[in-house]
């Protein structure tokens, strides 16, 4: 497994999504995660695409989605280079015995607890992928009823 | 659309249109000749520059210089058809189904290099043409599709003929856009026209609501194409061209690999100049094929599967590929691992995802190969000036191949010898002639057998094979030359796909010339089940008869019901004659309908899935191919 991220301006027209997740199907290539929203530049969405592919073939796909003609620009991110966000919302089964243990263990990932109900408890936490499986680790034992995890998205670290 | 104009006219050759004269256009029509207005200089909008969404897409295409469309009528695209009919300057042409109206928009694109157009309706129309923008994506032909939409307030709701055309065109199109409102209707062509002509050229779809044709817009030319994420690099990378110039003037063993890159840039005679400059054998693709004449003493033949010994072996033997739009599809490469194995590799594309793709290149050039080959020639003699290597060796090496294999003309069971109809169809017919072919044994041996002089006088579904091109396609030639020989070269199963658009050729005056190479069966698919699959021939075998002038239908017949003239020919023999006759008949379409075994083959062949290097002279005969000169 080889995971690359892309960061695409894009102009977000109707099916760009479906015009980049189907190129991807017919060349054969996996996506991890995709998400899209407004960037700087007025009417352009920046598009983060994190894709499984080898370094060779993933200079093929950045040619092919350079082709689409509502892909204004794609950069590869590196890692080591980057700011890399992830957002989690877990729900935790916790009553009242437990519930201060998971408020703690959040606490200790700067997670936030942002609901509280009488069996569990809605925990948020943001930050690289691999601090959020660690938490997730250690969450599991409560019992987990409901995982919502975001694609990635980045930012070059520096001035440029 | 300035840019996208002249961008237009350097790069496709032009036909003589004519502008509409505002005397003699439609009144609504005639309000728009007069100079564009700006909004934005308090102009005020009059009841004048106001067009229907439909009348817009007419003063368009009147733009663009159009003068022909191809496509039928249906529901909802009745409002373009309407103000279709108000246009002094574009005629249409209208088939019996909408993957024909396609082929024949495509045998005119190829045949003038100029976009080709087709117009079809809402749901099974639109849905029809998807074919066809796989053939024309595939071998990077231009084209513009206009399909109707159902009403927008009606799209998502499974409206009667709804089908999500845009949807379903994604991976056989250049772009496609949606229109859903009159306004939208002259950008939307405008970025089509400039897309499908620019750059590597394709299709485009535009589908347009039906609201959107009847709705009211003020209509604005020229048009600025604002397209933030389409930028096409033409000019090429000097040093590039320096590194390519030194390759190949060092190169013992180079092949120029030519494919359809170099026909859509018009670029042949700068080929034959740099070919002839450095002295190199020439391989053409079957898009490209016409680049260099036949004849031609450089001249190799078509590469790959059903290529010719020297093109094939020159590629295995070459130490340097030099691949000027081409693209190393695998029926020229056969098992790409083992493909021109010694070989270094330039590669020019103006599309920077085929570089590489495929094969990785040593020198990857991206840019217009007119620019390119324009650059490449000067520097290549620079050069060269200080000294290159010697082709004497090689081309002893090639010319020993071309002496003990040449191409052959068979004819098993004393019936006609396919490849030798051909050959004296093209030779009797003249280089002037245009030849668009269907898909199967009979395309291949045309491709080998027409003495072709000029490129875009072959019309095929290369990249596609979609059986019943041919028909079509030659009525699109022929409405593009209608001073011309145009020949369709169909197979028996081809000619009943598409064999009805000869009512057409008939009925507009357009006295296309078929020749049906009638072998009774499907014969490529045939061929592979006599070869691979132990000679289980499965439903390949057309008819029962054992007797070849029972075959059903009788071609000759069903060209007199459709008003064309119909000559069987089953005797090597009458050949001539019958291509004389043919030639001489221009007041209606002929067919003719020649007799030839089921088991007349294609000759030299590469099994599909290996390597070049087990291409097969005859059946079971490899040729010999080491020697000193060449290793
Ligand atoms: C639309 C389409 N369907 C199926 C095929 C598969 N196919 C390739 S060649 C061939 C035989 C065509 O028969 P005919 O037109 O008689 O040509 P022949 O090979 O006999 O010259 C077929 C069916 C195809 N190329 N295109
Ligand atoms: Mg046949």
């Amino acid at each position: 497994m080889s995971i690359h991220i892309l960061s695409m301006l894009v102009e977000n027209r109707p099916g760009l999504l479906t015009r980049v997740s189907g190129l991807f199907a017919r060349r054969g290539f996996n996506i991890e995660s995709m998400t899209a929203g407004p960037s700087e530049v007025p009417n352009l969405f920046r598009m983060t695409l994190v894709a499984d592919v080898e370094s060779q073939p993933l200079e093929q796909v950045t040619k092919q989605l350079n082709k689409l003609v509502d892909v204004v620009k794609i950069v590869e991110l590196k890692p080591e280079t980057s700011v890399l966000r992830e957002h989690l919302l877990i729900k935790v089964k916790a009553d009242p015995t437990v519930r201060q243990q998971v408020v703690e263990l959040a606490q200790l990932f700067r997670a936030r607890v942002v609901d509280v109900a009488s069996e569990a408890v809605v925990v948020e936490a943001t930050g690289e992928g691999t601090k959020l499986n660690a938490l997730l680790d250690l969450l599991e034992p409560y019992g987990v009823k409901e995982i919502v995890h975001s694609g990635l998205i980045a930012i070059a670290r520096g001035n440029r | 659309m300035s840019t996208a104009t002249t961008k237009y006219v350097r790069r496709y050759r032009t036909v003589a249109s004519t502008v509409p004269s505002p005397a003699t256009v439609h009144p609504h029509t005639r309000a728009c000749l007069q100079p564009a207005r700006n909004p934005e200089e308090g102009e005020p909008m009059t009841q004048e520059n106001m067009l229907t969404g439909a009348q817009i897409v007419v003063r368009c295409l009147e733009e663009f210089r159009v003068t022909d469309v191809f496509g039928l009528p249906g529901g909802a695209i009745l409002p373009v058809y309407d103000a279709l009919g108000a246009s002094a300057s574009i005629s249409r042409m209208v088939l019996h189904q909408q993957q024909s109206a396609g082929h024949a928009a495509m045998g005119y694109a190829l045949s003038t290099g100029r976009p080709g157009v087709c117009v079809a309706g809402s749901g099974p129309a639109a849905m029809g043409l998807v074919s066809v923008l796989q053939d024309a994506l595939v071998d990077s032909v231009p084209m513009v599709a206009i399909t109707g939409q159902v009403r927008s307030d009606l799209i998502g709701t499974d409206a009667f003929q709804e089908a999500d055309v845009v949807g379903a065109s994604l991976p056989v199109t250049k772009h496609s856009l949606q229109v859903t409102r009159a306004e939208d209707v002259a950008p939307a062509l405008a970025s089509a026209w400039e897309l499908a002509t620019t750059g590597r050229p394709g299709p485009v779809l535009v589908d347009i609501t039906q609201d959107a044709q009847e709705g009211a817009a003020a209509f604005q030319w020229p048009l600025r194409v604002d397209l933030p994420g389409f930028h096409p690099v033409t000019k090429p990378n000097a040093k590039q061209v320096r590194q390519a110039a030194v390759r190949l003037a060092a190169s013992q063993r180079p092949v120029l690999y030519v494919g359809g890159g170099v026909v859509r840039a018009d670029a042949a005679a700068a080929l034959r100049a740099l070919a002839e400059a450095c002295g190199a054998p020439v391989v053409t693709t079957m898009p490209a094929l016409g680049v260099m004449p036949d004849g031609h003493p450089q001249y190799l033949g078509m590469p790959g599967m059903y290529g010719t010994v020297p093109a094939v072996l020159a590629l295995q033997r070459a130490d340097l590929v030099v691949a000027l739009g081409a693209r190393f599809a695998d029926r020229v490469t056969g098992r790409a691992s083992t493909f021109a194995p010694m070989a270094k590799v330039v590669h020019v594309d103006i599309d920077p995802a085929e570089i590489s793709k495929l094969r990785e290149a040593d020198v990857p050039i991206v840019g217009d190969l007119a620019e390119v080959l324009g650059d490449l020639l000067p520097v290549y003699r620079e050069v060269s000036a200080h000294g290159h290597a010697d082709l004497a060796p090689w081309w002893g090496y090639l010319n020993g191949l071309r002496s003990s294999y040449p191409t052959t003309e068979d004819a098993p069971d004393r019936l006609l010898s396919p490849q030798r109809v051909l050959r004296r169809l093209g030779e009797l017919s003249g280089p002037d002639s245009y030849f668009a072919t269907g898909s199967g044994l009979h395309q291949v041996w045309a491709a080998n057998a027409l003495p072709l002089q000029e490129p875009g006088h072959f019309l095929s579904p290369c990249g596609a094979g979609t059986a019943g091109f041919g028909l079509p396609a030659a009525l699109g030639a022929k409405r593009a030359h209608p001073e011309a020989t145009v020949w369709a070269v169909e197979g028996d199963n081809g000619f009943q796909i598409s064999g009805s658009e000869l009512a057409v050729c008939a009925a507009a005056g357009l006295p296309v010339k078929v020749v049906v190479l009638n072998n009774g069966s499907l014969g490529m698919a045939r061929q592979w089940q006599t070869l691979f699959f132990d000679g289980n021939r499965v439903d390949t075998d057309l008819q029962s008869s054992p007797s070849p002038t029972e075959w059903v239908p009788d071609f000759a017949k069903l060209a007199e019901a459709y008003g064309a003239r119909g000559i069987t020919v089953s005797d090597p023999s009458q050949v001539d004659a019958a291509v004389r006759e043919a030639l001489s008949t221009n007041d209606r379409p002929v067919v003719l309908n020649v007799l030839v075994s089921p088991d007349t083959m294609v000759w030299p062949m590469v099994p599909d899935g290996v390597s070049n290097d087990f291409i097969q002279y005859r059946r079971g005969q490899a040729p010999v191919f080491d020697s000193e000169a060449g290793a």
